[in-house]
């Protein structure tokens, strides 16, 4: 039980995280692509994320929570260190948050500015994630690397989020709209790739105990699929965003599974490069993890109610199938 | 001009906490309400039922948007605000708020989406049921935060090893002593906050001339909640009163600012505490009263700051919004039953009482704030009551960095609560006929004419 429930934690939290990032990652792509919309196509847009956002958002708050019930020692330091990203984080998730209601109930002269708070705090929340990223993969130094290299994920991530919001759009709408996210994919991919390169020589750049592990035999060899499967994805994608007729019948899912798969394989990449520390260079997950029983009374919680949520997680996604409509209480 | 670092990260936690709960303090109760509403309107034929339901249902689903953004906001803020906190006592609060996420925030996120937009797509039963999962999210949460809350005030079931804690009795850290009044307490409040809400929303529409309906149902629904909830809290509140005696004599000490300890101690109904001289200027006060209501006794002893020297809270703003709440709970027991009497008699709710009810739709907050910061001021110095100092646990940030993100804090936080009040006031200043639903519903309707 002792190495077992860090390792457990640490993997659920990876989930957690992960999820947040393809599910709230559309929501706030969505919303930095909304100011390049008329207004029906806002309203929408707004509607194909609308009943999800919510359920969506608390991934994070999962991923977090798991990181402060199970390594209290560790949350501490990563939240002090960025304390500054999580601030503006914070401050643009409640501008996002909070627009979706206001911008229809505030009254008709007021839907621009709050159109305009969906968009700046969307952007906002994404940025500052990709500034915690960097800054996290870079070992929290206050160096000046770690901060050029910190601004330069923060500048890039939200091309990640941009994809997948664009991607969201070609499963939930179509006509017009659908033609302006595949040209918005079109621009975005560039950069995405970008981003996931910087990502992933950062570790083994900044830490030459990662680099071995990655570019010595056998490893690197058994170590193949991730990127691999990272590049196949990235021209799979280019490909279909320059034919989207592929994309019309039945098939308009398959650009947000390959961007899945592409997020998936660069996390796994990351645990690899990180585990088994979780402040890298400084605290390793058993040092960092909570007493043995408070983690057993939290693990039966998890393996009991994670199962559950995961359903009906997926039949809320299930009930809103197909395109988006607009969103009506009645 | 350099600020104590600790004072603003105090400032910033309770800046954004005083936030935060106002917005639960309206979804737990209405998620209720609206429950109440839809079961009435699948059972009976009466569609103002509807109407009540499409109308608050909006304001639902905006207070619950802000409740969410800043319950997000509190979770990272134990970490950048209260390091020491999570490193001392992660091992208990660590579980506990992870029981919150997994119990309650997932349930009501999800079933929300149901509940909000989902009408059209799922059977009338399954409507019902996410309305109510909502609900019961909503409750759920409340428990988790308040029994960490309480753990917090009057801890139990641990042991400390290295000045780290370790849970040893999960039952006697969730059930500890002031938990079940703590919850009781805050529960109702939150009822009380809802009902006044609707209450006093209304009875703003109706004396506007916007009513439909729905309105003098709903009016109705408000005041016979709060009528009946407010002695039952008047009750919960003594009890756990007394139960504050027992744990914190210093936090009852400062509510009632006793300076020494005495038997057959006054209540000071007025006054202005000065801790420097240690006395209350201008003290306005009935004798013996202080022991009779914490001791139920006319001679019973109450002890005072002199035993608490140097780890007693703050005197004068406990005892001064202890007395907030106080005046609050009265104003709405006397307006809550002037209205169910006159309910009762079948006669017309007079414009003044429509008036005076508007001006109380927030005085829920205000008691809930209040009383909030009687119980976590009161609490001071300490964050885990007698064991842990807040001064040990705050994080090293410069105050120049403090300062600069409590004003971003401050600045959106009222941005957001005026923009809160308008968003309310312009949904109840739209008739309801402009809520489509079917029309030709107008000519139907036959309950607005009471008014």
């Amino acid at each position: 039980m002792e190495t077992f429930l860090p390792v457990f934690f640490v993997a659920a939290m990876g989930l957690a995280l992960l999820l947040y990032v393809v599910l709230d990652g559309f929501d706030l792509g969505v919303g930095i692509l909304l100011p390049l919309a008329d207004e029906t196509e806002k309203d929408t847009m707004i509607a194909s994320i609308g009943p999800f956002w919510d359920a969506n958002e608390t991934w994070i708050v999962l991923g977090i929570g798991i990181l402060l019930i199970a390594f209290p020692q560790a949350y501490g330091i990563v939240l002090t260190e960025l304390y500054i990203p999580v601030t503006i984080m914070l401050f643009g998730l409640i501008l996002r948050g909070v627009a979706f209601d206001f911008r229809v109930k505030a009254g008709d002269g007021r839907k621009k500015l709050w159109n305009r708070a969906f968009f700046f705090g969307s952007l906002t929340a994404a940025s500052s994630q990709g500034w915690m990223l960097g800054a996290y993969i870079t070992g929290l130094q206050s160096s000046l690397t770690s901060w050029l290299f910190a601004a330069l994920i923060a500048m890039t991530l939200p091309s990640l989020y941009i994809m997948l919001g664009a991607s969201w759009l070609l499963i939930k709408t179509e006509g017009a709209l659908f033609d302006k996210a595949v040209r918005w994919g079109r621009v975005a991919l560039p950069p995405m790739g970008f981003a996931l390169l910087l990502v992933s020589i950062a570790t083994p750049i900044v830490s030459s105990e990662i680099a071995s592990r990655w570019f010595t035999l056998p490893n690197a060899i058994g170590l193949m699929p991730i990127p691999v499967t990272c590049l196949v994805a990235y021209f799979a994608v280019y490909r279909l965003l320059r034919r989207p007729e592929y994309l019309r019948n039945g098939t308009n899912w398959v650009v947000y599974a390959l961007l899945i798969l592409i997020c998936l394989m660069a996390a796994l990449g990351l645990a690899y490069s990180i585990y088994p520390d979780i402040v890298i260079g400084r605290m390793d997950l058993y040092e960092a993890a909570a007493a043995t029983n408070s983690l057993q009374f939290i693990f039966y919680g998890v393996a009991v109610t994670l199962p559950v949520i995961l359903f009906y997680s997926a039949y809320v996604f299930w009930v809103f199938r197909g395109k988006a409509t607009n969103l009506s209480y009645e | 001009m350099e600020f104590d670092p600790f004072v603003l990260a105090r400032i910033q936690f309770a800046a954004n906490i005083s936030f935060h709960i106002l917005f639960p303090g309206i979804t737990i109760g209405l998620a209720w309400v609206l429950l109440y509403f839809r079961v009435r309107f699948t059972l009976s034929d009466d569609r103002a039922w509807e109407y009540a339901y499409y109308f608050w249902v909006k304001i639902f689903a905006l207070t619950f948007a802000l409740g969410v953004v800043s319950g997000i906001t509190m979770s990272f803020q134990f970490g950048t605000n209260w390091p020491g906190f999570m490193e001392r006592a992660g091992n208990i609060a660590g579980p506990l708020l992870g029981y919150e996420v997994l119990t309650a925030f997932f349930l009501e996120a999800s079933f929300l989406g149901i509940m909000l937009f989902g009408k059209s797509r799922v059977s009338n039963r399954i409507h019902l049921f996410a309305t109510a999962m909502v609900a019961i999210g909503t409750s759920i949460s409340g428990f988790w935060i308040l029994a960490l809350n309480s753990w917090m005030q009057t801890p139990a079931g641990f042991t400390i090893e290295n000045g780290v804690f370790f849970a040893e009795d999960w039952l006697q850290i969730i059930f500890n002593p002031s938990f079940p009044y703590r919850f009781a307490h805050m529960m109702t409040a939150c009822f009380l906050t809802s009902a006044f809400l609707i209450a006093g929303v209304s009875a703003w529409r109706a004396r506007r001339g916007v009513d439909g309906p729905a309105t003098v149902m709903v009016m109705k629904t408000g005041v016979f909640m709060a009528a009946i909830l407010i002695p039952v809290q008047i009750v919960l509140g003594d009890l756990h009163g007394l139960n504050t005696l027992e744990h914190q004599p210093a936090k009852i000490a400062a509510m009632e600012a006793v300076w020494e300890t005495e038997r057959g101690a006054a209540f000071t109904v007025f006054g202005f505490p000065d801790e420097e001289e240690r006395t209350t200027h201008f003290a306005l006060q009935i004798p013996k009263a202080g022991s009779l209501i914490l001791t139920h006794s006319l001679d019973g002893e109450v002890k005072g700051l002199n035993e608490f020297e140097g780890e007693h809270p703050p005197v004068a703003i406990v005892f001064w919004s202890f007395r907030v709440m106080l005046g609050m709970g009265a104003l709405m027991l006397l307006v809550s039953w002037w209205s169910a009497l006159q309910f009762l008699r079948g006669r017309t709710i007079s414009n003044t009482l429509l008036l005076v009810l508007s001006a109380m739709t927030f005085s829920g907050w205000i008691a809930t704030l209040a009383g909030w910061y009687v119980t976590e001021i009161g609490r001071q110095p300490w964050i885990v009551y007698g064991l842990v100092k807040s001064a040990d646990v705050v994080a090293d940030h410069s105050s120049a960095t403090l300062t600069g993100t409590l004003l971003g804090y401050i600045g959106l936080y009222t941005f957001l609560l005026i923009s809160y009040i308008q968003a309310l006031r312009y949904l109840a200043s739209k008739p309801a006929q402009s809520l489509s639903l079917e029309p030709g519903y107008k000519r139907t309707a036959r309950v607005g004419e009471t008014l």
